[in-house]
């Protein structure tokens, strides 16, 4: 989130497109009830009518997989009618940019393409420079080569005829939406977008919340209270995951992992990675102080701190890099031996999840760690498998449940918040800080006693010390905070980190949460709601938000050069005359090094400061996001519609796989004509290895469902509360037929696609279950493996089915 | 001090907390249920669940609309149960909660037909009958029901009653506004006042509710009449009468499920459920 959850109730306007608040993050209505209390409009895009949507002011159906024909729509609907905030985009964003003439978009294809390897070449995707090296811009956006005008021109094939069409969307519907939302560009007034899986779980994804992005800067809606682009992340702890590096691509505080290709040493990886403008310019003080929290003493300035010691990422199973489908097919081709599953539930969770039960069988051992038996740890012995075939040795070691152990969570609004114990685990079970730990010591035993361990350095060196018997999370805790090598003082924050290793720190965007050595000190554990500015809800004294305890980012965007709060109603940052007066941490120099104040005017054109061009980016350079430096509308792979925008019908850069069980539909079939996606309820978490396990949720959704359109159980025979199976080439899933208004079919697009809508929660183990007699117990048995090129997230919400009644 | 519950049915998200938070603080056993083709369940009140939310759907031309409706004891000032109850197991308590003694409760089940909002269930294992205290235990230690507790959007609060009725008219001021016309407090009046009111955006029948409920007349006879008789006879002949009376007056179940019968997906469902539970 770029705001957080208190603040949606600063918002004038919520657009809801891709979540399900309601069920999925009920908390968040306490806010969202609270800005409908003051007159905020609720408005609610999504391809079933929900629980979040029984609430909307406005609601509108969208067809799955079309979002960036949405807000590719509304883009143009802002561009052609001068709804944007035009001061602000011309300061604080890459609008004025002038980009290479020799960028070029045609029928779908941005330039560049190379058709046989499927990837683009990135030449074309830069600005225009100067002489001087500057990049050349017109403020005036009379150019044609400025990106607003790239824009006007891009965008403005997202008629509302059209995207009306593609989304399955009436076009009064889109323009209600769009004129309701687009009032948001106008400087006093705040609109906020929540997303989730709904826009990410697709070929398209990154283009989706891109374009949800673009709409956000062209409004003026980035950096200020009750605005921002809000991503309401899907289990309580998964910002605090992505924020350390629990990505393939990752390593913690988002610093990018060496590539075997390209960072051989640390020189090349600092020269590659490290920016040349920009509060990046720091980089390598992070870099050098997480390699010294790893490798400790033997990290030094003449070994270049053991870079070498790090892991470099090289292309991957099929040159595909190491997402979770390109290490699910290697798995499945025979080439992994073993896998560590922490706190996961694959054989549910991941997309063609008959192919995922097959791959687990091609290892030689698995550890399942978690509070229950999961379907991943009983894989052996799922419906129609032998155990006797199946050669993987698996262990199970009980988890402690969050409730068993201390420590921190970071919630969706990067909020640290730290955890006491509340009870004992039961019976052997350990919170995971204790296994890893069980884990590393008997690991650097055993390579300590085998003279010929291969590679050991980097273990047996390791810098670990938490604890003797029972590690201890404030250790771990002060650790990521970071401290000075020589005596060990905790340091404020991270702009004390320096790149000569006389500092350690963990993950830098965390430092300053714990920055003195007392437990009193960790400012995770406040919980003080007495302090509230303006009533604003950014509570600085309630736990600690990353980075620098900063509730709302980008806020310099809240005022205008001059620093005058474009809204006094909701200021975050304010210049006085003579000095800043702030309600929030402002996210730029209100002093320099020598401790004067620093002016508005210095901060007038890079408030974006982690960028290098310290302005937002409309046009996004060289590639960073792979599938276009504008956001473009392609169907699912998987669609019943041809691409009513362009010949190419589905991301360029879009891989199928070609094993045996990656059996794709083709766009239109009259096999599978139904659209299919996954989705969750209020009651269940996950996978349900918890919730199916907890009598009291599991009695109010006990069984797998199936929701279907009354007009699509009419033609199917189907009645209400029967037995139904939805069909696909990968697999089959049974559940009971809740046949609902709720569902309708997208009448305006092409062949009139109905929906078929299945959560994802069910099983074959547990207190309840999902399917028919176990068989065919999740909807994972028929999604596919096709994912964004991006980010690798597979396509969960569009993919082509058939139904019958079973029986 | 006067206290009360209000639910504000046009902030509730259906997400059931209070259905949980219920069954945890009352140590109320799951129930082993089966999806009837509806997010419902369990499918109707019973003595291992005291409160639930009803999904009503309601298909309005090309649109549909999605409302949730808890089910509980209403807590009446004038409350039926307590006046036909002949061991005098059911009390007011703390002025506002109407709550079962199980000690005394001799598993009549008189009450279970005198209630105009058919709550009150039978309990075959302990010969009692069961339903919500509205947390009686900790309100009064000062606490807040359980339910009120976990409710996010403040669709249930818990206070003095004066205090429920203002924040209930000034939402209802502002519901009017944004165009629902047939929203209404229930409650306030109704029964000398109910312990739960409900804030609504539909009349009382579309949620189940009945529009004017009263004292079964029965009950002021019983209450009247015969409760002095058997004080004389010692019983026998004024309870067989009073069964054949309270069976006459047809309350009984006339609510139950009512909740979701304008969802033609629910409608099916009980219809389903019925003949299960016949075979």
């Amino acid at each position: 989130m770029t705001n957080s959850w208190i603040d949606l109730k600063n918002a004038d306007v919520i657009l809801v497109c891709g979540a399900n608040p309601a069920e999925n993050h009920p908390v968040s209505f306490k806010w969202i009830t609270a800005a409908k209390d003051k007159g905020a409009k609720l408005i609610v895009v999504d391809p079933r009518f929900t629980r979040t949507a029984a609430k909307a002011d406005t609601f509108a159906r969208i067809r799955p997989g079309t979002d960036a024909a949405f807000f590719g729509g509304l883009i143009n609907y802002i561009i052609t009618n001068k709804l944007y905030h035009e001061e602000y985009i011309k300061n604080y964003t890459n609008a004025s940019y002038l980009v290479n003439p020799g960028f070029s978009f045609k029928d779908g294809v941005f330039s560049g393409y190379d058709e046989d390897l499927k990837s683009y070449d990135y030449d074309t995707w830069t600005y225009q420079l100067q002489l001087n090296g500057e990049v050349s811009k017109d403020t005036d956006f009379n150019n044609p080569n400025c990106v607003l005008e790239l824009m006007r021109d891009h965008y403005s094939r997202y008629t509302a005829d059209r995207v009306s069409k593609i989304c399955g969307m009436s076009e009064d519907s889109f323009k209600k939406i769009a004129d309701a939302f687009c009032r948001t560009g106008k400087p006093d007034r705040s609109g906020t977008i929540l997303y989730a899986m709904g826009l990410t779980q697709h070929t398209t994804g990154t283009q989706n919340v891109r374009a949800a992005g673009m709409v956000q800067l062209l409004l003026g809606n980035i950096g200020i209270a009750g605005g921002g682009l809000n991503a309401l992340r899907g289990a309580a702890n998964v910002q605090g995951s992505t924020d350390f590096g629990l990505l393939f691509n990752l390593l913690p505080g988002y610093l990018n992992m060496p590539l075997a290709s390209k960072h051989e040493t640390f020189s090349r990886y600092k020269d590659a990675e490290v920016a040349k403008s920009g509060y990046a310019v720091n980089k390598t003080k992070w870099f050098v102080s997480l390699l010294k929290a790893w490798w400790g003493e033997y990290a030094t300035e003449e070994n270049d701190f053991l870079y070498e010691f790090l892991p470099k990422l090289g292309d991957g199973y099929d040159k595909s890099g190491y997402s979770w489908v390109p290490l699910f097919e290697a798995m499945y081709a025979d080439k992994i031996n073993g896998l560590l599953c922490w706190g996961q539930n694959p054989v549910l969770s991941g997309p063609n999840a008959n192919m995922t039960a097959a791959a687990l069988t091609k290892l030689d051992w698995l550890v399942v760690s978690d509070l229950f038996e999961t379907e991943t740890s009983v894989f052996w012995k799922r419906p129609g498998m032998k155990p006797e075939d199946v050669r993987t040795e698996v262990f199970l070691l009980p988890a402690a449940a969050s409730f068993e152990k201390e420590g921190s969570v970071t919630n969706s609004a990067r909020l640290i918040q730290w955890m006491n114990k509340a009870a004992d685990p039961p019976g052997e079970a350990r919170p995971d800080l204790w296994i890893i730990d069980s884990l590393f010591k008997a690991l650097k035993d055993a390579y300590s006693q085998e003279a010929t361990a291969k590679f050991s350095e980097p273990l047996l060196k390791l810098n670990w010390d938490y604890g003797d018997d029972e590690p201890d999370p404030h250790l771990v805790a002060k650790e990521i905070n970071g401290f000075t090598v020589t005596d060990k003082t905790q340091i404020i924050n991270f702009t004390k980190l320096s790149d000569d290793g006389s500092t350690m720190c963990g993950n830098w965007i965390y430092s300053g949460f714990y920055p003195g050595d007392k437990k009193a000190d960790n400012r995770a554990a406040q919980t003080d709601t007495s302090r509230d500015p303006d009533k604003l809800g950014l509570y600085p004294e309630w736990a600690y938000s990353w980075p620098l305890n900063r509730r709302i980012i980008y806020n310099r965007c809240s005022a205008n050069a001059e620093g005058v709060p474009y809204d006094k109603r909701r200021m975050l940052v304010s210049w006085d005359g003579a000095k800043w007066v702030n309600n929030d941490v402002p996210d730029f120099s209100i002093k320099d090094v020598a401790g004067a104040i620093v002016t508005p005017d210095k901060t007038a054109k890079s408030p974006f400061i982690m960028l290098p061009e310290g302005q937002a980016r409309f046009f996004i350079p060289d590639g960073l996001i792979k599938d276009g430096p504008l956001t473009e509308h392609y169907e699912p792979v998987e669609s019943p519609s041809n691409n009513l925008l362009s010949g190419q019908q589905n991301n360029p850069l879009v891989k199928i796989w070609q094993s045996d069980m990656d059996k794709m539909v083709e766009p239109g079939s009259s096999k599978y004509p139904y659209i299919g996606f996954t989705c969750r309820v209020a009651e269940h978490w996950q996978t349900g290895s918890i919730s199916r396990n907890l009598p009291w949720l599991a009695e109010m959704m006990p069984e797998m469902f199936i929701e279907i359109s009354p007009e699509l159980a009419a033609r199917h025979g189907i009645e209400n509360g029967n037995k139904v199976k939805v069909i696909s080439p990968r697999g089959e899933v049974t559940g009971v037929a809740i046949v609902t208004n709720r569902i309708k079919p997208f009448e305006l697009s092409p062949n009139a696609p109905e929906a078929v809508s299945m959560p994802d929660h069910y099983g074959f183990v547990g207190y309840v279950t999902g399917g028919d007699e176990d068989k065919d117990y999740s909807a994972n048995q028929v999604t596919s493996n096709v994912y964004d090129p991006n980010t690798g997230m597979p396509e969960y919400k569009a993919f082509l089915v058939d139904i019958r009644k079973v029986g | 001090m006067a206290t009360a519950m209000l639910v504000d049915v046009s902030r509730c998200i259906g997400c059931r907390a209070c259905q949980v938070a219920c069954k945890e603080w009352n140590l109320r056993h799951a129930e082993r249920t089966q999806n009837q083709g509806s997010y419902e369940n369990p499918p109707d009140l019973s003595a291992q669940t005291w409160t639930r939310v009803a999904f009503i759907e309601e298909a309005v031309g090309d649109e549909v609309k999605w409302q949730f409706r808890r089910v509980l004891c209403q807590h009446c000032t004038d409350a039926a149960c307590e006046q036909v109850c002949p061991p005098k197991a059911i009390s007011h308590r703390l002025s506002t909660a109407v709550v079962i003694d199980a000690e005394k409760c001799t598993g009549c089940k008189y009450c279970i037909s005198a209630c105009p909002f058919d709550v009150p269930r039978y309990n075959v294992q302990t010969n009692t009958v069961e339903k919500c205290t509205l947390c009686v235990d900790r309100i009064s230690n000062g606490q807040i029901p359980a339910c009120a507790k976990v409710c996010a959007p403040e669709a249930v609060m818990f206070g003095e009653r004066s205090i429920m009725v203002a924040i209930a008219k000034m939402r209802l001021g502002k519901l009017k506004k944004r165009g629902f016309k047939d929203a209404g407090l229930y409650g306030e009046k109704e029964l000398g006042g109910l312990g739960v009111m409900f804030l609504l955006t539909s009349s009382p029948s579309f949620y189940g509710f009945p529009e004017k409920p009263t004292v079964p007349l029965s009950v002021n006879i019983w209450q009247d009449v015969f409760k002095p008789m058997i004080a004389v006879a010692g019983g026998g002949a004024g309870l067989a009468a009073l069964v054949s009376l309270l069976g006459s007056t047809g309350y009984k179940g006339s609510q139950r499920g009512q909740g979701s019968q304008r969802s033609q997906g629910d409608e099916g469902s009980r219809g389903d459920k019925g003949k299960k539970q016949s075979e």
